[in-house]
């Protein structure tokens, strides 16, 4: 039988009518599409999707199970290695993981894996209920601190082992940045609720509204009889340019923008939280975050949306779906601009006009590229007197975050780095202080979900050899 | 849930709670403040914490009725329950080296700078307070502030209660009378914290203030509590909320608390509309 060349495509909401709601863009494989789609699997010898898999999911196995129709089987498979396989399957940047390595991908569209995984997860998560069957407690206690994909994936593997686990998360409501940050139309928060519910069968308990270094400090864990800690704290500080008017009315990070959004439901009718309706909005950066808060600044009813970002459409950071999915719903994409100055509205014949002090416009300038810098991606270079006025009523700043100080600030001997990043020791995530293992966002910087869950994973397992040394005797 | 143990109106506008907070309670320290939703669809709001009990296991909040939170949460009774409270959070008050201190109060934020008072009394400084209030109805806390001050003065907008006038007027008088102060904490509307800096700034007197402003997590994370501190950007949850006053750029901060005055005024006539129906 010839192999079909492309993958068969996940069907998804029209972009015009997507872009007016905050319902999940893509709406997943129908079982027939999912057998068909794994029936393009060659089911290789040397499996190179395992190896580009961050945790490292027996692929051919699960997309197997799929073939024949077992998807309660390929459930099996997945959960062996990932603690977040419907989260996954979503967000994860396949098409620079397992799909890149896939050797179908060498002459044809490789395997559609995560749209498999989406679709496997899925399925189990909407017909079992079951409880797991539960690993006879070990006596040892480890906590956790953050509720984000790398404290969950540490969390999940550490139950399953017969530890007693309890995750400690700030914010009112688990899942750190699948919740606050990326938006429901990207991951329905349904799903996030789930996987969180699929821990707590496992036996974690998880304690919301407790900020670690400031209700609980990580010394008092250990006090607590807490025998290892597992920092998950996520990123932190949002940054901005340092331009002129970032304070006005109008100025948000894109932290707070999908915070007030996503978290907090701005967008629902009965949200007691705000979240400015604006016209015309300019987010400035080119990575996931920034679309994500494009496409929300769209989906609360703005006329225009820009990305400005100093690079060139080849160099933007974002995954490629992400820019395509963006420009069908109508996102403008102002290139090669860097913001010099943000304009904001002044009535000098009126102090109380109620737009003083709000955004405007944002004023930019044209750059060009030039030699590669040492990443080899091309330096923008800004042209002077190239300066003009865009005008728009709100600017997101997407640029990035600094690390959190709090654990920092009140943990003596856990060393960090320059950048604010908690040192650790690669292959295990022990940090300089004693029992206190990390991994994320905290120890990384901004990265991607799958990162920070296989780091997760990575700590459980130094977790375990550490609290439950193998005898060789 | 959180319990609301004690409820008590101090005046028409202001309402004190003791909430059932213990791990909050066990670690929270004059000058920091606390986060909290009143129910499952509330926004998150900072309220400066206004006193502690760590035995059992409270925390003291006083708020200013101004807004559809603070209304939602004045209609809660005692013995009902907030959905959630969580904190301490950000910098205690900085205490060290100070022998004497003028506290100086506006309107609820005497709520907050009550327990600074006393942490300085009890350190064992010498305290002056100043607090002022519009009028005699709205003055809160006076007995309290009677105990932990060695000199207190009350002033009222209108004459009403105490002496007639602005804080800064005593502040002023005290200062040009040979009061050293080793420094002045000035906790209260924008607007008078921005006139405090304003006085003490000839006589280079280390002024404190407390900022509040618009947040949503607390912890360091979405940045909606910017303010621009001595040209540099500051985050009030993890760097204040105290700052050096000298340095604070109060007119940025002023427009930036009205971002949302048109929601507000949409959730306080919703509920008003509410209310009225279910009076009828």
């Amino acid at each position: 039988m010839a192999i079909q060349p492309k993958k068969n495509e996940m069907p998804v909401q029209q972009p015009l009518v997507r872009a007016g709601n905050f319902n999940e863009v893509a709406l997943g494989y129908t079982p027939e599409l999912a057998v068909a789609e794994a029936k393009r699997c060659l089911n290789c010898k040397n499996r190179p999707c395992v190896e580009g898999c961050p945790v490292n999911i027996s692929i051919p196995d699960f997309i197997t199970k799929v073939k024949d129709g077992d998807f309660e089987g390929a459930y099996g498979v997945i959960a062996e290695s990932s603690s977040l396989p419907a989260v996954c399957g979503r967000v994860c940047p396949q098409e620079t993981q397992c799909e890149s390595k896939c050797t179908l991908g060498i002459k044809f569209e490789p395997v559609g894996i995560g749209r498999l995984e989406r679709f496997v997860a899925d399925r189990h998560n909407n017909n079992n209920n079951s409880q797991p069957e539960l690993p006879k407690l070990n006596g040892h206690r480890v906590a956790v601190v953050g509720s984000g994909p790398s404290g969950l994936a540490c969390a999940g593997d550490l139950a399953k082992k017969g530890y007693k686990v309890t995750v400690f998360e700030a914010l009112h409501l688990a899942g750190g940045v699948l919740v606050y940050g990326i938006p429901e139309f990207r991951l329905p928060k349904d799903i996030v609720k789930k996987e969180v519910e699929t821990l707590k069968k496992y036996g974690v308990d998880v304690e919301t509204n407790v900020v670690i270094g400031k209700t609980i400090t990580i010394d008092e864990l250990f006090e607590d009889g807490y025998e290892a800690v597992f920092v998950g704290s996520g990123a932190g500080l949002p940054r901005f340019m340092g331009i002129a008017g970032e304070g006005l009315k109008g100025v948000y990070s894109a932290n707070e923008f999908l915070t007030r959004a996503n978290l907090m439901k701005a967008y629902e009718s009965n949200s007691q939280t705000p979240v400015m309706r604006a016209e015309s909005v300019a987010v400035v950066g080119g990575g996931n975050v920034a679309m994500d808060a494009a496409r929300t600044a769209l989906r609360l009813g703005a006329k225009k949306v820009y990305i400005v970002y100093r690079r060139s459409m080849e160099e933007l950071p974002a995954r490629k779906e992400e820019v395509e999915h963006a420009e069908e719903e109508g996102v403008k994409f102002e290139i090669l601009r860097n913001p010099v100055e943000i304009i904001g509205y002044n009535n000098r014949n009126d102090r109380r006009d109620p737009k003083n002090g709000f955004v405007s416009g944002i004023k930019l300038r044209r750059c060009e590229l030039g030699e590669p810098d040492e990443r080899g991606r091309r330096r923008p270079i800004e042209i002077e007197g190239s300066e003009y006025v865009l005008p728009v009523d709100c600017v997101i700043m997407a640029i990035g975050t600094s690390p959190n100080p709090l654990i920092k600030n009140t943990t003596k001997g856990l060393e960090v780095n320059k950048h604010g990043g908690i040192i650790v020791e690669e292959g295990t995530g022990a940090t300089s202080k004693r029992g206190v293992f990390a991994g994320g966002d905290a120890v990384t910087g901004a990265a991607t979900v799958i990162l920070a869950m296989g780091a997760g994973k990575t700590a459980a397992k130094a977790i375990d050899e550490y609290l439950c040394p193998k005898t060789n005797n | 849930m959180y319990k609301i143990v004690k409820k008590r109106e101090l005046n028409s506008t202001v309402t004190m709670m003791d909430i059932y907070a213990p791990l909050v309670a066990k670690k929270a320290e004059a000058g920091q403040f606390i986060i909290l939703r009143v129910d499952e669809n509330g926004e998150r709001i900072p309220l400066t914490v206004a006193g502690f009990d760590r035995e059992a296991g409270t925390v003291k909040i006083i708020f200013q009725i101004v807004g559809g939170t603070t209304m939602r949460l004045n209609a809660k009774k005692e013995g009902e329950y907030i959905q959630d409270f969580v904190g301490p959070l950000g910098c205690a008050t900085k205490t060290d080296g100070v022998k004497k201190v003028c506290i100086v109060g506006g309107g609820v934020g005497c709520a907050i700078a009550l327990p600074v008072a006393q942490k300085f009394k009890a350190l064992g400084c010498e305290v002056h307070s100043i607090i002022g209030f519009r009028s005699k109805d709205l003055v809160i806390l006076e007995k309290e502030f009677a105990e932990c001050s060695d000199k207190l003065t009350i002033m009222t907008d209108d004459g009403s209660y105490g002496r007639q006038g602005v804080v800064t007027v005593p502040l002023k008088e005290a200062i040009e009378g040979g009061e050293n102060y080793d420094e002045v904490i000035a906790i209260g509307p924008l607007v008078m914290m921005k006139f405090v800096v304003a006085t003490t700034r000839p006589y280079g007197i280390k002024t404190t203030v407390s900022m509040n402003p618009i947040m949503i997590d607390g912890t360091g994370m979405c940045g909606g509590c910017r303010l621009t501190v001595g040209g540099k950007t500051k985050f009030a949850c993890v760097d204040g909320p105290d700052f050096d006053g000298f340095e604070v750029d109060f007119d940025e901060a002023m427009a930036r608390s009205s971002a949302y005055a048109e929601f507000e005024q949409g959730q306080r006539s919703e509920l008003c509309n509410l209310l009225n129906k279910a009076v009828k």
